[in-house]
């Protein structure tokens, strides 16, 4: 191929999406010898409409439970094919990775496929239009929480780390180069890797499209989202915290919220920024 | 010709040996598993070159065979009833990316209630997803069958999957003589499948299996209706190629003694050579009745049915599955083949219900009569 660009211009996602801007940059590190699975989520819309696409690689889009399970198959045939340096890559949101597509998912990593699996978590089904997720956090408003949701998010990346996953790492679209290394890391696993991917998505969470990367990046600097990485069990935070900005902003600039008391937010922070140092102290140990 | 003595499972499992599958993808569910055991055993010790993939479901198990047929594989699946049923959202795909995968269905009834045995509510719930569906009558065919699938799957014109529908127990664990052909033979049958039209390759991106709008869906849906219905004639070519490589006659219906019949029975599966035992009984008794076997119900081959049933003057449908609600789907295909004859339609071995001489006789008796669906061997008062 002469010029790789990986991912055409002019795709549909909606303004100031985040989840574009990170599979430009994750197809950008794959490059051309790679096929790319999509599942019916806002990443189909980077595999195609009718008689257009926009990944300039070989791309499907599976069912929506099903992407690590059609990736089995891909791997497994490419390897019997003598094409083991094809990268098999699934997309998919945190709806098609914590809820439907879990199974799939966990049978995939338990059989040690050499796949990268990238869910772009933007905490809820937003390409049906703002439904709850797994990943869902506690007090946000969804259309199916109109009241906010009550419980807690599910722990994807414990349950994977659980089962021995050779590489995990979280990442945001709001620390780019962050992510390009994890990917690249992700290229060099010999078996399952999982990168979870925190994507502001200024549609579903109601704040202005010009604020998504700020969005994403105080997720990250108030101990909200914590950007570490999982190789043979041994812990690294990529991004350590000097100390924490305040997260109120986080809480105030976003619609979902809207609802919540102060006191409310405080407990979900506190629990946040709880998780951020039960990380670190993996890393020391 | 030597002969091996095997069930219909070790049939099937010897003619995907044979063809050379490249992935298996399977989870284990009765009567279908010695397949993958066989297939998984075949595969550790070497003597086949190929990936087992020890999926974690049905549905995953025919997504990791699609997946690996998309990227150029030969693939290989097999299931029954529940686990089937599972797969119905990638059944469409499967045949919708036109893969040539060929999975044989060891039918066993659709729950509920729960039943292990042999019906083909299973099958016929696929019926309408646009794979090619055989069903077979023998351990030989079933090994015969999952060869000429492959090269009638793989052939450019036609690219789709096929169904081997395999009675459960009734064939899947009953031994009979089979003739197994070398691989040298099967070899030259069947060389390494050539990937064409909707393949994931690298040199030449495709993105396959996107949204489309209705402007083109109906033409994409009308490109498979195209390919399944042309696969009647390049059935017919695959069916001569393998009779002249292994000396063993199929075809899409098989008629016995229907030439100057006045009452023929029509029925799919093991229960068809009951079927012929009880036409010769009939016969001895005076009687001219003849049968008729679909071998082929997916696409179905109206025209040779048509002109199979041309002399009759009464037609006997005894489907193995219910059509609740309806007519069943094999006694409908009839109806629809000879609209002007009395066609009757019969229900019988659900469940894994033995269909008997006896059953046939019921069967004759309501021939002619047109009105309704018989079921035939119901107890009175259950």
């Amino acid at each position: 191929m002469e010029s790789f660009t990986g991912l055409s211009k002019g795709v549909t996602t909606c303004e100031g999406c985040a989840m574009e801007t990170a599979a430009r940059h994750m197809i950008e590190v794959l490059g051309p010898r790679t096929i790319m699975l999509t599942p019916p989520s806002c990443s189909a819309i980077l595999t195609g409409f009718g008689r257009e696409t926009g990944w300039q690689v070989p791309s499907f889009m599976s069912n929506l439970e099903a992407v690590a399970a059609y990736a089995s198959g891909m791997r497994e045939a490419l390897d019997i094919l003598g094409k083991e340096d094809i990268n098999v890559v699934g997309f998919a949101g945190d709806g098609g990775t914590l809820d439907i597509g879990l199974q799939a998912l966990s049978g995939a990593i338990e059989r040690g496929h050499r796949f990268i699996y990238i869910c772009y978590d933007n905490e809820a089904y937003m390409n049906t239009g703002i439904q709850r997720s797994g990943a869902t956090p506690p007090g946000a408003w969804t259309t199916t929480t109109p009241g906010g949701k009550t419980g807690p998010r599910k722990d994807i990346d414990a349950m994977l780390l659980a089962q021995g996953i050779p590489y995990l790492a979280t990442a945001s679209a709001s620390y780019i180069d962050d992510f390009r290394n994890k990917v690249a890391k992700a290229m060099e696993i010999d078996g399952p890797s999982f990168i979870h991917l925190h994507i502001p998505c200024p549609t579903g969470w109601r704040f202005q499209a010009a604020e998504t990367y700020r969005m994403g990046k105080l997720a990250v600097d108030s101990g909200l989202w914590t950007l570490y990485e999982v190789a043979d069990g041994s812990y690294r935070v990529t991004k350590k915290l000097k100390s924490f900005e305040s997260a109120a902003q986080y809480f105030t600039g976003q619609g979902r919220f809207r609802h919540l008391s102060e006191q409310e937010i405080e407990v979900i922070i506190q629990q946040a920024q709880a998780s951020y140092y039960a990380i670190l102290a993996k890393e020391n140990l | 010709m030597k002969l091996t003595a095997m069930d219909g499972n070790a049939a099937a499992a010897a003619g995907a040996r044979l063809s050379r599958v490249q992935v298996v993808a399977a989870y284990p569910i009765t009567p279908q598993t010695p397949i993958v055991e066989n297939l998984a055993s075949a595969i550790d010790s070497g003597e086949l070159n190929a990936r087992y993939i020890n999926v974690e479901s049905e549905h995953s198990a025919l997504c990791a065979t699609v997946g690996a047929s998309l990227v150029g594989a030969r693939a290989f699946t097999a299931t029954a009833s529940a686990g089937l049923a599972l797969m119905h959202e990638i059944t469409g795909v499967a045949a919708g990316c036109r893969q040539p995968i060929v999975m044989p269905v060891v039918n066993r009834a659709i729950p509920s209630p729960w039943s292990l045995w042999c019906d083909h509510s299973d099958s016929m719930g696929e019926r309408d997803q646009g794979w090619i569906q055989f069903y077979v009558e023998t351990c030989q065919e079933a090994l015969d069958f999952i060869i000429l699938a492959y090269r009638l799957a793989e052939d450019k014109r036609v690219n789709l999957p096929v169904m081997i529908a395999m009675d459960g127990f009734f064939l899947s664990h009953i031994t009979e003589p089979v003739a197994v052909p070398s691989q040298e033979q099967v070899d030259n049958y069947l060389p390494p499948r050539q990937p064409s039209n909707l393949v994931l390759d690298v040199k030449n991106p495709f993105a396959i299996n996107t949204l489309t709008p209705p402007g083109i869906f109906t033409e994409i849906k009308h490109q498979h209706k195209r390919a399944l219905d042309s696969t009647v004639l390049v059935m017919d070519e695959v069916f001569a190629s393998y009779k002249e490589a292994f000396g063993r006659e199929y075809a899409a219906i098989l008629p016995y003694r229907t030439e100057d019949a006045d009452t023929v029975f029509v029925a799919m599966g093991t229960m068809a050579g009951t079927g012929r035992r009880a036409v010769d009984e009939m016969r001895s008794q005076g009687h001219r009745v003849g049968m008729l076997r679909v071998t082929s119900f997916r696409p179905f081959p109206t025209r040779a049915v048509h002109a199979a049933l041309a002399p009759a003057k009464q037609v006997v449908v005894l489907d193995r599955s219910s059509g609740l609600g309806s007519t069943p789907p094999l006694a409908l295909e009839i109806i629809r083949a000879v609209p002007s004859k009395a066609v009757t339609s019969c229900v019988a071995g659900l469940g894994g219900r033995d269909v008997t001489i006896a059953t046939y006789e019921q069967a004759m008796n309501l021939a002619g009569n047109t009105s309704g669906v018989h079921w035939l061997d119901l107890k009175e008062g259950e």
